[in-house]
């Protein structure tokens, strides 16, 4: 008969945690910038199809690091919660709050059940406000803990670099243009020295107020990004 | 807790996972009985709609009938289905209404899902399986018949496709159709004024005379409110995407037409030859 060790709950969470961690940090980092208009998301990601940004709702977009096929089963997901809420109730009902809930006891669960490997994934919900101060940002992680970020945030990849530079160069209430260029030349301090990420590899939406359209998502084509980062 | 079923591996239809996970939500899902019920909730009348070179329009009148009665004389049922289409109804207004939001949610999940816009004819198929779904209380006098209107990204047209009660997709090549109650005389009206050439603000006034026709011959079709300014609503699709007229700009074609109709009250007249 084997024999079963003993395994203490402080051990076999750090584990998992270890686990989930090695998972995220090994692809590139995303970054999320408040500026003046809104919110923009800035990944690096040289696939057309595979998108680690996406919208979710009116004013919700969602951006994820870590596993595909995980962080796409919470979009879709996330997509039919919001869609199923503002059908039943009304568009305005449909909050990043109660959907930044809903994937943390989704996560925490899976990370603490026994029976499931821990996705290993990261999050940012992301919700447009009326005026710059009502943009809302949720960051959640892989064990469902959930953190509001402020200012600017970065998950996934070598995060401390990244999130370093941004902590020294961002200032709020910046314009479209300078929020992306200061999140790229921050998404290439991952190595040392620093690269320079070209436009054409990178993946950039907006939640912007400008827009007269309910839906206040928008994915930025390669020649907005390029005339982005050469202003 | 994300809700069970949401992360289910499934299809990227909204409708699908609204029948399978709160079914008790789809339009016309409330129990029923025997019976007709025709003139127990209010009724849309008609719309018309028209392509143009780079794009099509679709106009509606503003009343709603129950019977004999007005039941509203602002009623709005033009409305828009996603970035390059629109949807238009006559019928049941509470179903139809129910079912436009439906379409509207379907189109917007389908392009979030997949990341893709659906083609002209996948939405207009779409439509056509909701049409189906609401048989069983067509069959008691509560149908739907909307009418669909899109331009095609791909051939760079405008498109016009209508239905019947079973869900039956058709089509209209002529360049125009028009569908409820007053759409007899819509469609003779239309008939004579419309020709391919036309231009958006032709086509507008062509279906501004013809709504004003239903309205002269169908007493369920509202006629341009004159005391309290409420004229059709009228929307253009074209590759710019989804516009609606604003209601000054309305006003100021219906009053032409009702211009027109002063010194010859049946409108415009067709060369004979």
């Amino acid at each position: 008969m084997s024999q079963q060790f003993y395994v203490s709950p402080e051990q076999l969470m750090k584990d998992r945690a270890d686990f989930a961690r090695k998972g995220i940090t090994r692809g590139r980092s995303v970054a999320v910038v408040h500026y003046a208009d809104g919110i923009v998301f800035v990944a690096e990601n040289p696939s057309r199809a595979l998108h680690k940004i996406s919208e979710i709702y009116d004013r919700i977009g969602f951006a994820a690091v870590g596993r595909y096929n995980e962080f796409e089963n919470l979009r879709i997901a996330g997509v039919r919660l919001a869609d199923m809420r503002g059908y039943a109730y009304d568009r305005r009902d449909v909050t990043a709050r109660g959907l930044a809930n809903a994937y943390a006891q989704t996560l925490g669960t899976i990370f603490s059940s026994g029976g499931e490997k821990p996705y290993e994934v990261e999050i940012f919900v992301g919700e447009l406000g009326d005026d710059a101060t009502h943009d809302q940002v949720y960051r959640l992680m892989y064990d469902g803990s959930v953190a509001d970020v402020q200012g600017f945030g970065v998950m996934g990849g070598q995060s401390e670099q990244v999130e370093a530079y941004l902590g020294e160069h961002y200032t709020p209430g910046l314009d479209l243009a300078s929020a992306i260029k200061v999140a790229v030349t921050a998404l290439g301090q991952d190595t040392d020295p620093a690269r320079a990420v070209e436009a054409s590899a990178l993946e950039v939406a907006t939640l912007s107020r400008s827009r007269p359209q309910p839906r206040k998502f928008k994915r930025l084509s390669d020649a907005d990004v390029s005339a982005a980062l050469g202003a | 807790m994300l809700p069970e079923g949401t992360r289910l591996t499934g299809s990227s239809s909204f409708a699908d996972y609204l029948a399978s996970s709160a079914p008790e939500l789809m339009p016309g899902a409330a129990s029923r009985s025997g019976g007709a019920h025709a003139d127990l909730a209010p009724h849309a009348t008609t719309i018309v709609s028209a392509t143009f070179d780079g794009g099509v329009i679709m106009a509606g009148d503003r009343r709603a009938t129950m019977g004999n009665v007005i039941a509203q004389r602002d009623i709005e049922k033009v409305f828009p289905a996603d970035e390059y289409s629109c949807i238009g109804i006559a019928g049941s207004a509470g179903l139809a209404i129910e079912m436009v939001r439906l379409f509207q949610v379907e189109l917007e999940h389908y392009e979030k899902i997949e990341g893709t816009v659906l083609s002209a004819d996948g939405k207009a198929n779409r439509l056509a399986a909701l049409i189906r779904g609401n048989l069983g209380l067509a069959m008691q006098g509560l149908a739907v018949v909307p009418l669909f209107a899109g331009f095609d990204l791909e051939t760079q047209q405008g498109r016009i496709f209508s239905y019947d009660v079973t869900g039956g997709r058709y089509e209209e090549h002529s360049g125009f159709h028009s569908v409820g109650s007053g759409s007899v005389f819509a469609r003779g009206s239309l008939k004579k004024l419309y020709n391919r050439g036309m231009t958006e603000g032709d086509c507008v006034t062509a279906a501004i005379q013809a709504l004003y026709d239903a309205a002269d011959d169908d007493s369920a079709t509202g006629g341009p409110d004159l005391t309290r300014r409420i004229f059709p609503v009228v929307s253009v699709v074209t590759g710019d995407g989804y516009r609606r007229l604003a209601d000054d700009e309305v006003g100021a074609i219906a009053d032409d037409v009702i211009g027109g109709r002063l010194t010859r009250p049946d409108g415009p007249s067709a060369p004979l030859n």
